[in-house]
């Protein structure tokens, strides 16, 4: 039998995602990756070989999250000005306002909605997972992410027509908003 | 009558897009702070790292 820690290495990259997703800041997000990273190694005699792997390592991160790195998130996110400036430098282009819109809307979210957007609508988690990983029961993992699209339709008065142009938006709204802040 | 589709339709738009920023950011290569930090723990506690100092909270 291999060493479960061997494998860490490979989720790194999704719970930096995650955990950007989380705190919208990647200094902040490799923070916390690093001791939740730290956390698991030490911990591993807890894993259950078998279960998955990816599913505990974000439990932990979430853990990470909400005992010590919200308060920071919020800190940090009082540099609004700061990045809405950054956005405002881009040429002009037909999606600033939409990224700006997604970005602002996305932030909006409660962070409990958010990270089950995150998780089932990116992260490839089924409910359950994702239930398990919030821990909480399957049936509030379904309605936080209906209520996350729905909030987000309406903050950025989504419709159809709009779809289309949004798509880029909205894609380089969620990275840039990482990287601006780096 | 429609209404319900187009909702799905941005629905769909909002989870795509969701899903290339989070491959994006999954997909870019380890800053090596992590891998030096894997070493690191590779290192340090080669038995079963219990005995490293431990989490203060929990």
């Amino acid at each position: 039998m291999s060493d479960p820690r061997d494998e860490l290495v490979e989720h790194l990259g999704p719970m930096r995602a995650f955990a950007m997703s989380l705190t919208r800041n990647s200094a902040l997000a490799d923070d916390m990756v690093q001791d939740a990273l730290v956390k698991a190694w030490t911990n591993i005699d807890k894993f259950q070989p078998g279960t998955n792997m990816r599913a505990w390592l974000f439990t932990i991160l979430r853990n990470t999250y909400y005992s010590h790195h919200r308060k920071a998130r919020r800190e940090v996110s009082d540099t609004d000005g700061e990045l809405a400036a950054s956005l405002a430098k881009k040429p002009d282009h037909d999606g600033r306002l939409q990224m700006r819109d997604f970005h602002v809307a996305f932030d909006k979210l409660p962070d409990e909605q958010r990270e089950a957007l995150v998780l089932v609508g990116a992260g490839g988690f089924s409910y359950e997972e994702a239930a398990e990983t919030c821990g909480v029961a399957v049936g509030t993992i379904k309605s936080r992410v209906n209520r996350a699209r729905a909030r987000l339709v309406e903050l950025m008065h989504l419709d159809e027509d709009q779809v289309l142009e949004t798509t880029d938006a909205v894609t380089a709204g969620i990275v840039s908003a990482n990287k601006s802040v780096a | 009558m429609t209404r319900a589709k187009r909702t799905s339709s941005v629905e769909n738009t909002i989870d795509e897009n969701l899903k290339r920023a989070f491959e994006d950011v999954a997909s870019e290569p380890l800053p090596s702070r992590f891998t030096d930090l894997l070493e690191q723990l590779k290192t340090s506690g080669t038995a079963d790292g219990a005995n490293s100092e431990s989490d203060d909270n929990t």
